[in-house]
């Protein structure tokens, strides 16, 4: 159960991972206050592996015996394209397989949800000894492909088309930063394979109102030009849904809720400036409807610079 | 840069767009169907055969008052009154009721076989318990509501509201006392007008029946049911189909006629499906003793069989003999060359599943917390007979007789899986992994299966220009669960041929009724 979220998870973890991006300014993702560069692009494969055993039914946190350890690789790939320096429009598309480790349930495995997010930085300006940064970040996200939402937990996402709206601030002095954002992320309905289900009610329809979400994301820690270690703090909650009732299994319009906590690192390789090699983790300190996910990632990112001045240079060679 | 400066805006702008392009709102297929205005009123319907009445006369209904006596006025104006100010929710009301009494309490139905569908959670040393009726709140609640519980259910409202709307039909033309409306043509009428008499009330009839069953199959949602028979008997008075006697009176009619197939309920056995530890080590045992391989529950912990004893509750259609000789001839042996390659089958169909067969196997899963298979073949017979425009006494006849072929078939299925105790494909083959829940009982022949060729083929007979439409669902429901990896193709081939005869019953049945 509880695969949940998925879609969100990866976003989140995105920006876990993306954390990165090293280049002339360093990079990004849709979370984190790092810009790219006007015309550099910077992109790159990950992997991730999450897994629960545990799993919040309702509030009521247990195991299941028939389905044992929960497991969910995503393979997937990013990128971060500068506009301008204040304007960066990133996407990111995964792969992922699902597995449960007890059971005869069968894992399920697919190209999740296209996401694309537009980020603008229009403050940046010296505040006491540091800077200031605020940020606003519009996002979409689609299914890809017609993969199954209704098998939770696993399914390999919840299908549902989403919007998000971010607001965001970072402070920056010397080499220690903070950031912290509040995001809004609407939901639209999603159709499934039958054609009536239970919530609390009966429903004869195969439409899902899903619940809107919201999330918090705190991140601090180290940031310079060759490295980043930050520990983050990310709050989930979907705004309605219901709870899974006693031994029932997950669906898409519960109520999902999670408190991760994790850690990410970000070094840049010193002889090839490009490339930035990824890696971090986190795991599940709080939830509901949800499974007490652990989730390690790496991944690498390459800046390519696409600039006039690059290609001059470029000529030039 | 000026384009670039915009940008943001843009994207926010369309973001919004794309917001208001997307509706949250989610409604139900019924939500907006018209009022029930049928193109026949069966008048005659009185002299159809009943299922236990032993006469339409059985429980005699007292002659009405005339709608001339100041009573009679005194009723008139309380409609009256409930129209003066008609709020929101009583136009809500009065529209969801109008779409069909049988209707509605088969949707309210499979929502409580829905809310019940739920397997007990283990307990700390590995045993489960079972639901008690005497305490249907305590966990676990009462019912499980799974396949056969939920068969017979469906069976017992819809036959004692076939039977009561017989006997209310035998009266509404012996009494023949016109509608409210063509007593006062003052009134305000919110639904569409019928020559049929109104006394007794057949929405009454209805509500009053299933009410009086939901308490045995349902007794931990009384409240919710007993809202549901004050909202409906109120819908009719606010529209002004019925006067307070009209409700009255069919509702008392209803809920007699209801007894007798309580009385029936508690002595069929099915009290006594669960069995106990004697008898499932004894059905163990016994495959044993054939030299086969027995079943063994796949869950963990093992979970007893789902009902191991269903298979002696009373049919409705035919006697327990003819019950026993619809049973098939056995599946192939455990240890045949045929069973490796139905084995071999139901792994090349699950090894890397195709997203259509994924499609198929959870359209017609109806596993957990769903109204379950029978539940799934109302839900298709009711969208196809509010296309016909039934009277509410064909409704009900329709649908008892789907669901006493339904609970039949379920009763034939569950005597064959005990008989023969076959395993599922994953206990032969634990690579085999299943596209939806494994249900806890023995393979052959499959409950799905049987259910479906039992539905075609009564409502074949029924709406016979969707004969052909509803043999290909149920060969797709059947074989739905060969792709899902839960059963072997001989389970359904042999369910759908099992489910045909059964169904077959309620077609000679259909073709005497008088209906």
């Amino acid at each position: 159960m509880k695969n949940y979220i998925l879609k969100y998870r990866e976003k989140f973890l995105f920006s876990a991972l993306l954390l990165v991006c090293s280049t002339p300014s360093n990079a990004q993702t849709d979370i984190d206050a790092i810009m790219m560069e006007k015309n550099a692009f910077c992109v790159g494969p990950m992997y991730s592996y999450s897994s629960w055993k545990n799993y919040w039914e309702g509030t009521l946190k247990r195991e299941n015996l028939n389905i044992g350890k929960v497991s969910t690789q995503m393979f997937g790939l990013m990128g971060n394209y500068g506009i301008t320096r204040k304007l960066n429009a990133l996407f990111s598309v995964p792969y992922v397989k699902t597995k449960a480790s007890a059971g005869t349930l069968h894992g399920l495995d697919g190209i999740q949800d296209l996401s694309l997010f537009l980020k603008w930085r229009p403050v940046q300006k010296k505040v006491g000894d540091g800077k200031l940064s605020l940020f606003a970040i519009g996002g979409v996200s689609f299914p890809l492909s017609d993969y199954v939402a209704d098998f939770l937990p696993l399914s390999i996402g919840l299908r549902s088309k989403a919007a998000s709206a971010r607001l965001m601030a970072d402070y920056q002095k010397g080499d220690l930063f903070a950031t912290l954002s509040g995001t809004y992320v609407f939901r639209d309905k999603i159709k499934i394979d039958r054609t009536s289900y239970y919530t609390t009610e009966m429903h004869y329809t195969n439409e899902v109102e899903m619940p809107d979400g919201m999330n918090w994301n705190f991140r601090a820690g180290f940031r310079n030009h060759r490295w980043i270690a930050e520990a983050v703090a990310n709050q989930w909650n979907t705004l309605g849904g219901f709870d899974i009732t006693r031994n029932n299994m997950p669906f898409p319009s519960n109520k999902m809720n999670a408190t991760t906590v994790g850690v990410n690192i970000k070094y840049v390789i010193p002889s090839l400036p490009e490339l930035s090699i990824v890696g971090g983790g986190n795991t599940t300190v709080a939830g509901r409807n949800m499974g007490q996910s652990t989730t390690v990632y790496g991944s690498f990112f390459y800046v390519l610079d696409f600039s006039p001045k690059a290609k001059t240079a470029a000529k030039t060679n | 840069m000026k384009k670039i400066f915009f940008s943001p805006i843009t994207f926010l702008a369309a973001v919004a767009l794309l917001l208001t392009g997307c509706s949250k709102e989610v409604e139900n297929r019924t939500d907006d169907i018209p009022a029930l205005n049928p193109a026949n009123i069966d008048i005659n319907a009185g002299t159809w055969k009943p299922v236990l009445l032993t006469a339409p006369t059985e429980f005699p209904v007292a002659a009405p008052i005339a709608t001339t006596v100041p009573d009679y006025i005194a009723q008139i104006n309380e409609i009256k009154t409930w129209q003066a100010e008609l709020t929101g929710e009583e136009k809500r009301i009065v529209k969801y009721w109008s779409a069909g009494a049988v209707l509605r309490w088969n949707e309210i139905l499979r929502e409580l076989v829905a809310k019940h569908n739920l397997p007990p959670y283990q307990n700390a040393d590995g045993t489960y318990p079972f639901p008690n009726a005497n305490n249907p709140l305590a966990y676990p609640q009462f019912p499980f509501a799974n396949p056969p519980y939920a068969a017979r259910a469906y069976a017992y409202v819809s036959a004692a509201q076939y039977d009561a709307l017989v006997a209310a039909w035998h009266y509404k033309k012996l009494y023949n006392r016109p509608a409210p409306y063509k007593v006062d043509n003052t009134l305000q009428v919110l639904i569409p007008q019928s020559d049929l008499p109104s006394y007794p009330s057949e929405d009454a009839v209805v509500a009053g029946a299933a009410a009086e069953l939901m308490k045995l199959l349902f007794p931990g949602d009384q409240d919710f049911i007993q809202q549901k028979v004050e909202e409906h008997k109120r819908s009719r008075l606010i529209a002004g189909a019925n006067v307070r006697s009209d409700l009255e009176a069919g509702e008392l009619l209803g809920k007699q006629v209801a007894q007798k197939f309580v009385t029936r309920a508690r002595g069929d056995r099915a009290g006594a499906a669960a069995g106990n530890q004697t008898v499932w080590t004894q059905l163990e045992t016994d495959c044993i003793t054939r030299g086969e391989m027995p079943w063994i529950s796949l869950e963990s912990p093992k979970r007893p069989p789902m009902l191991p004893l269903f298979g002696k509750v009373k049919t409705f259609l035919f006697d327990s003999l003819t019950a026993v000789s619809l049973r098939p001839g056995p599946p192939p042996s455990t240890s045949s060359e045929q069973m490796k390659r139905e084995l071999e089958e139901v792994y090349s169909y699950t090894k890397n599943p195709k997203r259509e067969n994924i499609e198929k196997v959870h359209f017609w899963a109806d596993g957990i917390a769903t109204s379950t298979p029978p539940g799934h073949w109302n839900e298709i017979a009711a969208a196809d007979f509010i296309q016909k425009n039934f009277s509410e006494v064909r409704w009900a006849r329709n649908l008892a007789l789907l669901n006493m072929a339904e609970m039949d078939a379920a009763i034939v299925t569950w005597d064959t899986k005990f008989y023969y105790f076959n395993p599922r494909p994953s206990q032969l083959d634990p690579s085999i992994k299943t596209l939806t829940g494994m249900p806890n009982f023995p393979s052959y022949i499959s409950g799905h299966s049987t259910f479906s060729g039992a539905a075609a083929a009564i409502l074949g007979y029924i709406i016979p220009e969707r004969k052909p439409a509803y043999e290909a669902m149920a060969m797709e429901a059947a074989l739905s669960r060969l792709y899902g990896g839960i059963h072997y193709r001989a389970d359904c081939e042999v369910g759908l041929t099992v489910g045909k005869n059964v169904g077959n019953y309620a077609v000679q049945r259909a073709m005497t009724d008088g209906g």
